[in-house]
Protein backbone atom coordinates (compact mmCIF):
# COMPACT_ATOMS: atom_id res chain seq x y z
CA UNK A 1 0.00 0.00 0.00
CA UNK A 2 1.45 3.34 -0.98
CA UNK A 3 0.93 5.94 1.68
CA UNK A 4 -0.80 8.88 0.06
CA UNK A 5 -2.79 11.97 1.02
CA UNK A 6 -1.00 13.18 4.05
CA UNK A 7 -3.49 15.52 5.72
CA UNK A 8 -1.58 16.38 8.82
CA UNK A 9 1.65 18.30 8.52
CA UNK A 10 4.55 16.13 9.50
CA UNK A 11 8.24 16.52 9.79
CA UNK A 12 10.77 13.90 8.71
CA UNK A 13 12.01 11.58 11.37
CA UNK A 14 15.14 9.45 11.46
CA UNK A 15 14.69 5.93 12.71
CA UNK A 16 17.32 3.27 13.10
CA UNK A 17 15.89 -0.20 12.62
CA UNK A 18 18.18 -2.95 13.78
CA UNK A 19 20.87 -4.27 13.88
CA UNK A 20 18.96 -6.66 16.07
CA UNK A 21 15.26 -6.40 15.42
CA UNK A 22 12.69 -9.04 16.37
CA UNK A 23 10.87 -8.82 13.04
CA UNK A 24 13.85 -9.08 10.74
CA UNK A 25 15.68 -12.38 10.60
CA UNK A 26 19.18 -11.26 9.88
CA UNK A 27 21.54 -8.84 11.54
CA UNK A 28 21.28 -5.68 9.54
CA UNK A 29 20.72 -2.03 10.26
CA UNK A 30 18.33 0.15 8.32
CA UNK A 31 18.71 3.90 8.73
CA UNK A 32 15.28 5.15 7.75
CA UNK A 33 14.09 8.62 6.96
CA UNK A 34 10.37 8.71 7.63
CA UNK A 35 7.52 11.05 7.00
CA UNK A 36 4.86 9.79 9.32
CA UNK A 37 4.86 6.10 8.51
CA UNK A 38 6.06 6.55 4.96
CA UNK A 39 9.64 5.63 4.15
CA UNK A 40 11.35 8.46 2.30
CA UNK A 41 14.84 7.03 2.20
CA UNK A 42 16.60 4.01 3.53
CA UNK A 43 20.30 3.48 4.03
CA UNK A 44 21.24 -0.16 4.50
CA UNK A 45 24.18 -0.97 6.76
CA UNK A 46 25.51 -4.49 6.34
CA UNK A 47 28.61 -6.16 7.68
CA UNK A 48 27.64 -7.15 11.22
CA UNK A 49 28.52 -10.76 10.46
CA UNK A 50 31.69 -10.05 8.51
CA UNK A 51 34.31 -12.58 9.49
CA UNK A 52 36.79 -12.35 6.63
CA UNK A 53 35.72 -15.32 4.55
CA UNK A 54 38.03 -14.37 1.66
CA UNK A 55 41.06 -13.87 3.89
CA UNK A 56 40.41 -17.10 5.80
CA UNK A 57 40.20 -19.05 2.56
CA UNK A 58 43.57 -17.70 1.48
CA UNK A 59 45.12 -19.37 4.54
CA UNK A 60 43.46 -22.75 4.00
CA UNK A 61 44.13 -25.58 1.58
CA UNK A 62 41.63 -26.19 -1.20
CA UNK A 63 39.86 -28.89 0.79
CA UNK A 64 39.82 -26.87 4.00
CA UNK A 65 37.78 -24.19 2.25
CA UNK A 66 34.76 -26.51 1.96
CA UNK A 67 33.68 -26.13 5.63
CA UNK A 68 33.94 -22.36 5.23
CA UNK A 69 31.53 -22.47 2.30
CA UNK A 70 28.99 -24.28 4.50
CA UNK A 71 28.78 -21.17 6.59
CA UNK A 72 28.00 -18.78 3.73
CA UNK A 73 24.33 -19.33 3.08
CA UNK A 74 23.56 -21.61 5.97
CA UNK A 75 20.06 -22.20 4.67
CA UNK A 76 21.45 -23.99 1.62
CA UNK A 77 24.97 -25.17 2.50
CA UNK A 78 24.98 -28.00 -0.02
CA UNK A 79 24.60 -25.62 -2.97
CA UNK A 80 27.60 -23.65 -1.71
CA UNK A 81 29.61 -26.88 -1.50
CA UNK A 82 28.61 -27.86 -5.02
CA UNK A 83 29.36 -24.41 -6.45
CA UNK A 84 32.80 -24.30 -4.89
CA UNK A 85 33.71 -27.82 -5.97
CA UNK A 86 32.56 -27.13 -9.54
CA UNK A 87 34.62 -23.93 -9.70
CA UNK A 88 37.78 -25.72 -8.56
CA UNK A 89 37.11 -28.61 -10.92
CA UNK A 90 36.70 -26.15 -13.77
CA UNK A 91 40.11 -24.69 -12.98
CA UNK A 92 41.70 -28.13 -12.78
CA UNK A 93 39.85 -29.22 -15.91
CA UNK A 94 38.27 -32.45 -14.69
CA UNK A 95 34.73 -33.74 -14.80
CA UNK A 96 33.17 -35.98 -12.20
CA UNK A 97 31.45 -39.29 -13.08
CA UNK A 98 27.73 -39.20 -13.93
CA UNK A 99 26.57 -40.71 -10.65
CA UNK A 100 28.38 -37.99 -8.74
CA UNK A 101 26.79 -35.32 -10.93
CA UNK A 102 23.32 -36.71 -10.30
CA UNK A 103 23.97 -36.85 -6.56
CA UNK A 104 25.13 -33.24 -6.65
CA UNK A 105 21.93 -32.23 -8.43
CA UNK A 106 19.85 -34.09 -5.84
CA UNK A 107 21.58 -32.48 -2.88
CA UNK A 108 21.43 -29.02 -4.49
CA UNK A 109 17.71 -29.29 -5.01
CA UNK A 110 17.09 -30.62 -1.50
CA UNK A 111 18.99 -27.60 -0.27
CA UNK A 112 16.97 -25.24 -2.44
CA UNK A 113 13.70 -26.60 -1.02
CA UNK A 114 15.19 -26.14 2.44
CA UNK A 115 16.14 -22.54 1.62
CA UNK A 116 12.74 -21.60 0.20
CA UNK A 117 10.91 -23.26 3.09
CA UNK A 118 13.00 -21.24 5.53
CA UNK A 119 12.33 -18.03 3.66
CA UNK A 120 8.60 -18.49 3.15
CA UNK A 121 7.98 -19.94 6.60
CA UNK A 122 9.81 -17.16 8.37
CA UNK A 123 8.20 -14.46 6.25
CA UNK A 124 4.76 -15.90 6.91
CA UNK A 125 5.25 -16.17 10.65
CA UNK A 126 6.56 -12.61 10.79
CA UNK A 127 3.24 -11.53 9.28
CA UNK A 128 1.32 -13.40 11.95
CA UNK A 129 0.74 -16.68 10.15
CA UNK A 130 2.56 -18.64 12.83
CA UNK A 131 0.74 -21.86 11.91
CA UNK A 132 2.18 -21.75 8.42
CA UNK A 133 5.57 -20.99 9.87
CA UNK A 134 5.38 -24.14 11.98
CA UNK A 135 4.09 -26.25 9.09
CA UNK A 136 7.03 -25.17 6.99
CA UNK A 137 9.45 -25.75 9.83
CA UNK A 138 8.02 -29.25 10.11
CA UNK A 139 8.59 -29.80 6.40
CA UNK A 140 12.10 -28.43 6.81
CA UNK A 141 12.76 -30.76 9.72
CA UNK A 142 11.85 -33.73 7.53
CA UNK A 143 14.33 -32.51 4.93
CA UNK A 144 17.01 -32.02 7.56
CA UNK A 145 16.57 -35.66 8.51
CA UNK A 146 17.27 -36.70 4.93
CA UNK A 147 20.32 -34.46 4.83
CA UNK A 148 21.45 -35.73 8.21
CA UNK A 149 21.10 -39.32 7.05
CA UNK A 150 23.15 -38.48 3.99
CA UNK A 151 25.88 -36.25 5.37
CA UNK A 152 25.86 -36.82 9.10
CA UNK A 153 25.20 -33.17 9.91
CA UNK A 154 22.15 -30.97 9.95
CA UNK A 155 23.55 -27.66 8.72
CA UNK A 156 27.32 -27.70 8.43
CA UNK A 157 27.33 -30.58 5.99
CA UNK A 158 30.73 -30.46 4.20
CA UNK A 159 29.48 -33.21 1.92
CA UNK A 160 30.87 -32.35 -1.50
CA UNK A 161 34.57 -32.68 -2.24
CA UNK A 162 36.71 -31.51 -5.12
CA UNK A 163 36.44 -34.47 -7.48
CA UNK A 164 33.44 -36.17 -5.96
CA UNK A 165 31.22 -36.39 -2.93
CA UNK A 166 32.17 -37.67 0.51
CA UNK A 167 30.34 -40.96 0.11
CA UNK A 168 27.52 -42.54 -1.83
CA UNK A 169 23.82 -42.22 -0.97
CA UNK A 170 22.75 -44.23 2.10
CA UNK A 171 20.62 -47.35 1.98
CA UNK A 172 16.98 -46.83 0.90
CA UNK A 173 17.56 -43.15 0.21
CA UNK A 174 15.05 -42.97 -2.64
CA UNK A 175 12.25 -44.47 -0.53
CA UNK A 176 13.03 -42.13 2.32
CA UNK A 177 12.90 -39.13 -0.03
CA UNK A 178 9.65 -40.32 -1.65
CA UNK A 179 8.01 -40.69 1.75
CA UNK A 180 9.22 -37.29 2.91
CA UNK A 181 8.08 -35.56 -0.28
CA UNK A 182 4.64 -37.04 0.20
CA UNK A 183 4.41 -35.43 3.63
CA UNK A 184 5.95 -32.16 2.41
CA UNK A 185 3.43 -31.93 -0.43
CA UNK A 186 0.62 -32.42 2.06
CA UNK A 187 2.04 -29.75 4.34
CA UNK A 188 2.50 -27.35 1.43
CA UNK A 189 -1.10 -27.98 0.37
CA UNK A 190 -2.20 -26.95 3.84
CA UNK A 191 0.03 -23.88 3.68
CA UNK A 192 -1.39 -23.01 0.30
CA UNK A 193 -4.94 -23.21 1.63
CA UNK A 194 -4.00 -21.09 4.63
CA UNK A 195 -2.01 -18.44 2.78
CA UNK A 196 -2.31 -18.06 -0.96
CA UNK A 197 -5.81 -16.61 -0.96
CA UNK A 198 -5.76 -15.30 2.57
CA UNK A 199 -6.93 -11.70 2.58
CA UNK A 200 -4.55 -10.53 5.32
CA UNK A 201 -1.56 -12.19 3.70
CA UNK A 202 -2.42 -10.86 0.24
CA UNK A 203 -2.89 -7.32 1.51
CA UNK A 204 0.49 -7.36 3.18
CA UNK A 205 2.34 -8.82 0.19
CA UNK A 206 0.75 -7.83 -3.09
CA UNK A 207 1.74 -4.46 -4.56
CA UNK A 208 4.37 -4.08 -1.86
CA UNK A 209 8.07 -3.81 -2.55
CA UNK A 210 7.48 -3.50 -6.27
CA UNK A 211 10.53 -3.32 -8.46
CA UNK A 212 10.36 -3.05 -12.23
CA UNK A 213 12.15 -5.29 -14.70
CA UNK A 214 14.59 -2.58 -15.78
CA UNK A 215 15.40 -1.54 -12.22
CA UNK A 216 15.94 -5.15 -11.19
CA UNK A 217 18.37 -5.70 -14.07
CA UNK A 218 20.15 -2.44 -13.32
CA UNK A 219 20.61 -3.51 -9.71
CA UNK A 220 22.13 -6.85 -10.82
CA UNK A 221 19.41 -8.78 -8.97
CA UNK A 222 19.13 -12.51 -9.58
CA UNK A 223 17.10 -15.41 -8.30
CA UNK A 224 13.43 -15.27 -7.27
CA UNK A 225 13.52 -11.45 -6.96
CA UNK A 226 14.51 -11.05 -10.62
CA UNK A 227 12.24 -13.83 -11.83
CA UNK A 228 9.29 -12.25 -10.00
CA UNK A 229 9.66 -9.30 -12.38
CA UNK A 230 9.35 -11.64 -15.37
CA UNK A 231 12.99 -11.92 -16.45
CA UNK A 232 13.73 -15.53 -17.26
CA UNK A 233 17.22 -15.82 -15.84
CA UNK A 234 17.96 -19.05 -14.04
CA UNK A 235 21.59 -20.19 -14.16
CA UNK A 236 20.39 -23.80 -14.39
CA UNK A 237 18.65 -23.02 -17.69
CA UNK A 238 20.80 -20.25 -19.19
CA UNK A 239 24.22 -21.73 -18.39
CA UNK A 240 23.40 -25.38 -17.66
CA UNK A 241 25.84 -27.19 -15.41
CA UNK A 242 25.94 -30.74 -14.02
CA UNK A 243 23.04 -32.66 -15.63
CA UNK A 244 20.36 -29.97 -15.44
CA UNK A 245 20.01 -29.96 -19.24
CA UNK A 246 18.90 -33.61 -19.10
CA UNK A 247 16.19 -32.98 -16.54
CA UNK A 248 12.75 -31.64 -17.21
CA UNK A 249 11.73 -28.67 -15.08
CA UNK A 250 10.23 -25.25 -15.43
CA UNK A 251 11.26 -21.89 -14.07
CA UNK A 252 8.33 -20.18 -12.31
CA UNK A 253 8.09 -16.54 -13.35
CA UNK A 254 6.16 -13.63 -11.94
CA UNK A 255 4.98 -10.50 -13.68
CA UNK A 256 4.52 -7.65 -11.22
CA UNK A 257 7.76 -7.87 -9.27
CA UNK A 258 6.07 -7.45 -5.90
CA UNK A 259 6.44 -9.52 -2.76
CA UNK A 260 3.53 -11.79 -3.59
CA UNK A 261 5.15 -12.76 -6.90
CA UNK A 262 8.38 -13.48 -5.07
CA UNK A 263 6.46 -15.68 -2.67
CA UNK A 264 4.73 -17.54 -5.52
CA UNK A 265 8.05 -17.97 -7.36
CA UNK A 266 9.61 -19.56 -4.31
CA UNK A 267 6.64 -21.85 -3.67
CA UNK A 268 6.66 -22.81 -7.36
CA UNK A 269 10.35 -23.56 -7.21
CA UNK A 270 9.85 -25.91 -4.27
CA UNK A 271 7.53 -28.01 -6.40
CA UNK A 272 9.94 -27.91 -9.37
CA UNK A 273 12.86 -28.89 -7.16
CA UNK A 274 10.94 -31.88 -5.84
CA UNK A 275 10.26 -32.84 -9.44
CA UNK A 276 13.97 -32.61 -10.25
CA UNK A 277 14.94 -34.75 -7.27
CA UNK A 278 12.43 -37.42 -8.23
CA UNK A 279 13.63 -37.47 -11.83
CA UNK A 280 17.28 -37.55 -10.81
CA UNK A 281 16.64 -40.42 -8.40
CA UNK A 282 14.92 -42.32 -11.17
CA UNK A 283 17.70 -41.73 -13.69
CA UNK A 284 20.50 -42.16 -11.15
CA UNK A 285 23.17 -44.26 -12.89
CA UNK A 286 25.39 -46.76 -11.14
CA UNK A 287 29.11 -46.22 -10.87
CA UNK A 288 31.70 -44.45 -8.78
CA UNK A 289 31.07 -41.14 -7.04
CA UNK A 290 34.71 -40.03 -7.28
CA UNK A 291 36.89 -39.26 -10.25
CA UNK A 292 39.62 -41.84 -10.68
CA UNK A 293 42.55 -39.57 -10.19
CA UNK A 294 44.91 -40.20 -7.28
CA UNK A 295 45.89 -36.53 -7.18
CA UNK A 296 42.53 -35.54 -5.68
CA UNK A 297 41.10 -38.66 -4.12
CA UNK A 298 42.01 -40.08 -0.73
CA UNK A 299 43.03 -43.76 -0.93
CA UNK A 300 40.89 -46.44 0.66
CA UNK A 301 41.48 -47.09 4.33
CA UNK A 302 42.72 -50.63 3.63
CA UNK A 303 45.52 -49.24 1.51
CA UNK A 304 46.37 -46.54 4.06
CA UNK A 305 46.74 -49.07 6.87
CA UNK A 306 48.13 -51.85 4.70
CA UNK A 307 50.77 -50.30 2.48
CA UNK A 308 53.43 -47.62 2.72
CA UNK A 309 52.39 -46.12 -0.64
CA UNK A 310 48.82 -45.77 0.52
CA UNK A 311 49.95 -44.15 3.76
CA UNK A 312 52.19 -41.68 1.92
CA UNK A 313 49.42 -40.90 -0.52
CA UNK A 314 47.00 -40.21 2.33
CA UNK A 315 49.60 -38.10 4.15
CA UNK A 316 50.37 -36.02 1.07
CA UNK A 317 46.73 -35.18 0.41
CA UNK A 318 45.95 -34.40 4.03
CA UNK A 319 49.07 -32.37 4.81
CA UNK A 320 49.72 -30.57 1.53
CA UNK A 321 46.26 -30.58 0.11
CA UNK A 322 45.36 -31.07 -3.50
CA UNK A 323 47.31 -29.13 -6.10
CA UNK A 324 45.39 -26.79 -8.37
CA UNK A 325 47.21 -25.38 -11.41
CA UNK A 326 47.82 -21.63 -11.61
CA UNK A 327 45.04 -19.68 -13.25
CA UNK A 328 41.74 -17.99 -12.54
CA UNK A 329 38.17 -18.91 -13.22
CA UNK A 330 34.59 -17.99 -12.43
CA UNK A 331 31.82 -20.47 -12.02
CA UNK A 332 28.24 -19.72 -11.07
CA UNK A 333 25.47 -21.98 -9.86
CA UNK A 334 21.88 -21.14 -9.05
CA UNK A 335 21.79 -20.71 -5.30
CA UNK A 336 18.69 -20.37 -3.18
CA UNK A 337 18.65 -16.60 -3.62
CA UNK A 338 20.18 -16.22 -7.06
CA UNK A 339 23.41 -16.55 -8.93
CA UNK A 340 26.02 -17.85 -6.53
CA UNK A 341 29.37 -17.38 -8.24
CA UNK A 342 32.84 -18.40 -7.19
CA UNK A 343 35.78 -16.48 -8.61
CA UNK A 344 38.99 -18.26 -7.70
CA UNK A 345 42.59 -17.42 -8.46
CA UNK A 346 45.28 -20.02 -7.95
CA UNK A 347 49.01 -19.49 -8.07
CA UNK A 348 49.73 -23.20 -7.98
CA UNK A 349 50.92 -23.19 -4.38
CA UNK A 350 48.26 -25.49 -2.95
CA UNK A 351 46.21 -22.73 -1.38
CA UNK A 352 43.72 -20.36 -3.02
CA UNK A 353 45.43 -17.09 -3.92
CA UNK A 354 42.11 -15.27 -4.04
CA UNK A 355 38.67 -16.55 -3.32
CA UNK A 356 35.63 -14.47 -4.05
CA UNK A 357 31.98 -15.34 -3.68
CA UNK A 358 29.33 -13.46 -5.57
CA UNK A 359 26.77 -13.18 -2.78
CA UNK A 360 23.24 -12.87 -4.21
CA UNK A 361 21.65 -11.45 -1.07
CA UNK A 362 24.37 -8.83 -0.56
CA UNK A 363 23.53 -7.51 -4.01
CA UNK A 364 19.80 -7.74 -3.24
CA UNK A 365 20.35 -5.61 -0.14
CA UNK A 366 21.90 -3.02 -2.45
CA UNK A 367 18.48 -2.62 -4.06
CA UNK A 368 16.50 -2.70 -0.83
CA UNK A 369 16.14 1.08 -0.57
CA UNK A 370 14.62 1.06 -4.05
CA UNK A 371 12.10 -1.64 -3.08
CA UNK A 372 10.93 0.07 0.09
CA UNK A 373 10.91 3.72 -0.96
CA UNK A 374 7.42 5.17 -0.66
CA UNK A 375 5.97 2.30 1.36
CA UNK A 376 5.07 2.03 5.03
CA UNK A 377 7.41 1.02 7.84
CA UNK A 378 5.32 -2.12 8.32
CA UNK A 379 6.05 -3.11 4.69
CA UNK A 380 9.74 -3.43 5.51
CA UNK A 381 9.10 -6.72 7.29
CA UNK A 382 7.56 -8.68 4.38
CA UNK A 383 9.90 -7.10 1.82
CA UNK A 384 12.95 -7.95 3.87
CA UNK A 385 11.52 -11.39 4.55
CA UNK A 386 11.08 -12.20 0.87
CA UNK A 387 14.67 -11.22 0.06
CA UNK A 388 15.79 -13.95 2.46
CA UNK A 389 18.90 -12.13 3.57
CA UNK A 390 21.28 -14.63 5.12
CA UNK A 391 23.93 -12.89 7.19
CA UNK A 392 26.57 -15.51 6.61
CA UNK A 393 26.47 -14.96 2.88
CA UNK A 394 25.69 -11.25 2.82
CA UNK A 395 28.54 -10.24 5.11
CA UNK A 396 30.94 -13.15 4.60
CA UNK B 1 44.82 -20.93 -23.58
CA UNK B 2 45.36 -18.12 -26.03
CA UNK B 3 43.29 -19.00 -29.11
CA UNK B 4 40.93 -16.16 -29.88
CA UNK B 5 37.32 -16.49 -30.94
CA UNK B 6 35.60 -14.31 -33.57
CA UNK B 7 33.73 -12.65 -30.70
CA UNK B 8 36.94 -11.56 -29.04
CA UNK B 9 38.44 -10.28 -32.27
CA UNK B 10 35.24 -8.31 -32.84
CA UNK B 11 35.66 -6.70 -29.41
CA UNK B 12 39.30 -6.03 -30.20
CA UNK B 13 38.29 -4.26 -33.42
CA UNK B 14 35.69 -2.18 -31.67
CA UNK B 15 37.69 -1.17 -28.61
CA UNK B 16 40.96 -0.92 -30.49
CA UNK B 17 43.86 0.18 -28.31
CA UNK B 18 41.93 -0.13 -25.05
CA UNK B 19 42.19 -3.91 -25.23
CA UNK B 20 45.49 -4.97 -23.75
CA UNK B 21 44.82 -8.66 -24.22
CA UNK B 22 41.92 -10.91 -25.20
CA UNK B 23 42.18 -14.62 -24.42
CA UNK B 24 40.09 -17.67 -23.80
CA UNK B 25 40.85 -19.64 -20.66
CA UNK B 26 38.91 -22.74 -19.53
CA UNK B 27 36.21 -21.82 -22.04
CA UNK B 28 35.74 -18.32 -20.61
CA UNK B 29 36.24 -15.16 -22.62
CA UNK B 30 38.68 -12.95 -20.79
CA UNK B 31 39.41 -9.38 -21.71
CA UNK B 32 42.14 -7.24 -20.21
CA UNK B 33 41.24 -3.58 -20.60
CA UNK B 34 43.07 -0.35 -20.07
CA UNK B 35 41.59 1.68 -17.22
CA UNK B 36 41.59 4.89 -19.26
CA UNK B 37 38.09 5.45 -20.61
CA UNK B 38 36.81 2.36 -18.85
CA UNK B 39 33.22 3.53 -18.67
CA UNK B 40 33.03 4.10 -22.42
CA UNK B 41 34.44 0.64 -23.00
CA UNK B 42 31.75 -0.89 -20.81
CA UNK B 43 29.10 1.26 -22.43
CA UNK B 44 30.10 -0.19 -25.78
CA UNK B 45 30.13 -3.74 -24.43
CA UNK B 46 26.68 -3.11 -22.97
CA UNK B 47 24.98 -1.40 -25.89
CA UNK B 48 26.59 -2.91 -29.01
CA UNK B 49 23.96 -5.11 -30.63
CA UNK B 50 26.43 -7.86 -31.44
CA UNK B 51 27.71 -8.05 -27.89
CA UNK B 52 24.99 -6.69 -25.56
CA UNK B 53 26.68 -7.69 -22.33
CA UNK B 54 23.81 -6.09 -20.47
CA UNK B 55 24.01 -7.71 -17.05
CA UNK B 56 26.70 -6.97 -14.50
CA UNK B 57 27.26 -10.03 -12.40
CA UNK B 58 30.12 -9.19 -10.09
CA UNK B 59 32.93 -6.77 -9.34
CA UNK B 60 35.92 -7.77 -7.29
CA UNK B 61 39.66 -7.22 -7.17
CA UNK B 62 42.83 -9.26 -6.79
CA UNK B 63 46.04 -8.09 -5.16
CA UNK B 64 49.15 -9.43 -6.91
CA UNK B 65 51.57 -7.97 -4.37
CA UNK B 66 55.19 -8.63 -5.37
CA UNK B 67 53.97 -10.95 -8.08
CA UNK B 68 52.83 -8.71 -10.87
CA UNK B 69 53.06 -5.11 -11.98
CA UNK B 70 50.68 -3.24 -11.80
CA UNK B 71 49.78 -4.55 -8.41
CA UNK B 72 45.96 -4.66 -8.46
CA UNK B 73 43.46 -6.01 -10.89
CA UNK B 74 39.78 -5.11 -10.76
CA UNK B 75 37.74 -7.99 -12.14
CA UNK B 76 34.28 -7.58 -13.66
CA UNK B 77 32.00 -10.47 -14.57
CA UNK B 78 29.42 -9.43 -17.13
CA UNK B 79 27.01 -11.51 -19.14
CA UNK B 80 24.60 -11.24 -21.99
CA UNK B 81 21.18 -12.65 -21.17
CA UNK B 82 20.12 -12.57 -24.82
CA UNK B 83 23.19 -14.31 -26.25
CA UNK B 84 23.78 -16.46 -23.15
CA UNK B 85 27.44 -15.60 -22.91
CA UNK B 86 29.74 -14.55 -20.13
CA UNK B 87 32.72 -12.23 -20.29
CA UNK B 88 35.34 -11.52 -17.68
CA UNK B 89 37.00 -8.12 -17.84
CA UNK B 90 40.21 -7.54 -15.92
CA UNK B 91 41.54 -4.04 -15.42
CA UNK B 92 45.09 -3.59 -14.10
CA UNK B 93 45.42 -0.80 -11.52
CA UNK B 94 48.79 0.45 -10.23
CA UNK B 95 49.54 0.84 -6.54
CA UNK B 96 50.63 4.48 -6.90
CA UNK B 97 47.15 5.61 -7.96
CA UNK B 98 44.60 2.93 -7.11
CA UNK B 99 41.53 4.32 -8.86
CA UNK B 100 39.20 3.31 -11.67
CA UNK B 101 36.09 4.88 -13.10
CA UNK B 102 32.86 3.89 -11.39
CA UNK B 103 30.26 1.92 -13.32
CA UNK B 104 27.31 3.18 -11.26
CA UNK B 105 25.93 5.24 -14.18
CA UNK B 106 25.65 2.03 -16.23
CA UNK B 107 24.49 -0.38 -13.54
CA UNK B 108 23.13 0.89 -10.24
CA UNK B 109 24.00 -2.43 -8.64
CA UNK B 110 27.67 -1.51 -9.03
CA UNK B 111 27.22 0.79 -6.04
CA UNK B 112 27.45 -1.89 -3.34
CA UNK B 113 30.00 -3.97 -5.22
CA UNK B 114 32.36 -1.04 -5.70
CA UNK B 115 31.95 0.01 -2.10
CA UNK B 116 33.03 -3.46 -1.08
CA UNK B 117 36.16 -3.32 -3.25
CA UNK B 118 36.98 0.10 -1.79
CA UNK B 119 36.42 -1.24 1.71
CA UNK B 120 38.58 -4.33 1.40
CA UNK B 121 41.21 -3.30 -1.17
CA UNK B 122 41.34 0.49 -0.98
CA UNK B 123 40.76 0.96 -4.69
CA UNK B 124 38.90 4.21 -5.30
CA UNK B 125 36.08 4.48 -7.82
CA UNK B 126 35.97 7.85 -9.51
CA UNK B 127 32.52 9.50 -9.58
CA UNK B 128 31.05 6.93 -7.22
CA UNK B 129 28.05 8.60 -5.52
CA UNK B 130 28.64 7.22 -2.04
CA UNK B 131 32.07 5.70 -1.49
CA UNK B 132 31.99 4.61 2.15
CA UNK B 133 33.13 1.47 3.91
CA UNK B 134 30.46 -1.20 3.76
CA UNK B 135 31.42 -4.44 5.49
CA UNK B 136 33.83 -2.89 7.97
CA UNK B 137 33.36 0.13 10.21
CA UNK B 138 34.51 3.63 9.36
CA UNK B 139 37.38 3.65 11.87
CA UNK B 140 38.98 0.48 10.49
CA UNK B 141 42.61 1.07 9.58
CA UNK B 142 44.05 -0.44 6.43
CA UNK B 143 42.55 -2.67 3.76
CA UNK B 144 42.31 -6.28 4.93
CA UNK B 145 42.29 -8.12 1.62
CA UNK B 146 45.57 -6.60 0.50
CA UNK B 147 48.28 -9.20 0.71
CA UNK B 148 50.47 -7.01 2.91
CA UNK B 149 47.76 -6.88 5.60
CA UNK B 150 48.68 -9.56 8.17
CA UNK B 151 45.95 -12.08 8.99
CA UNK B 152 46.29 -11.69 12.75
CA UNK B 153 46.61 -7.90 12.94
CA UNK B 154 44.64 -6.35 15.80
CA UNK B 155 42.72 -3.14 15.26
CA UNK B 156 42.74 -0.32 17.83
CA UNK B 157 39.70 0.23 20.02
CA UNK B 158 37.18 2.69 18.66
CA UNK B 159 35.89 5.48 20.92
CA UNK B 160 32.15 5.85 21.24
CA UNK B 161 30.63 7.75 18.35
CA UNK B 162 28.28 10.70 18.59
CA UNK B 163 25.11 9.78 16.75
CA UNK B 164 23.21 12.31 14.68
CA UNK B 165 19.47 12.03 14.07
CA UNK B 166 16.04 13.08 15.25
CA UNK B 167 15.98 10.98 18.38
CA UNK B 168 19.32 12.35 19.46
CA UNK B 169 17.74 15.32 21.21
CA UNK B 170 17.94 16.82 24.65
CA UNK B 171 16.28 13.82 26.31
CA UNK B 172 18.33 11.05 24.85
CA UNK B 173 21.46 12.64 23.51
CA UNK B 174 23.92 9.82 24.01
CA UNK B 175 23.04 9.41 27.65
CA UNK B 176 26.15 7.47 28.43
CA UNK B 177 28.38 10.11 26.87
CA UNK B 178 26.69 12.85 28.90
CA UNK B 179 26.91 10.80 32.03
CA UNK B 180 30.60 10.29 31.51
CA UNK B 181 31.10 13.99 30.84
CA UNK B 182 29.17 15.06 33.93
CA UNK B 183 31.06 12.68 36.14
CA UNK B 184 34.28 13.85 34.53
CA UNK B 185 37.37 12.66 36.30
CA UNK B 186 35.45 10.51 38.79
CA UNK B 187 35.34 7.56 36.32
Amino acid sequence: MKAENQDLPSETMDLQMGPSHPATDGTIKLNLKLEGEKVLACDVEVGYLHRGFDKSCEQATWTQVIPYTDRLNYASPLINNVGYALAVEKLIGVETPPRCQYIRVIVSELSRIFDHLTCCGMAASELGAITVGFYMIEARELLIRIIEGLTGARLTVTYVRVGGVKHDLPHAFAEHVAQTFKTIRKLLDDCDRLLSRNRIFLDRLSHVGVISKETALSYCLTGPILRATGVNYDVRKVFPYLVYDQLDFEVPLGSKGDNYDRFLCRIGEIEQSMKIVEQALQKLPLGPVWIEDPRFVLPEKEKVYGSIEGLMHHFKIIMEGIQVPAGETYFAVEGGNGELGFYIVSDGSGRPYRMRVRPPCFIAMGAFHEMIKGYMVADIVPTFGMINMIGGECDR
Amino acid sequence: MSETSPRLSYIRDKLDSKVLEAVQAQGDDVLILDRAGLRESFLLLKTDMQLSYDFLSDITAVDYWQKKEPRFEVVYQILSLGHRRRLRVRVPVPESDPAVESLTPLWRGANFLEREVWDLFGIRFIDHPDLRRILLYDEFQGYPLRKDYPVNLCQPRVPEREVAGTFVDERSHNKLLRLKKSLGSKI
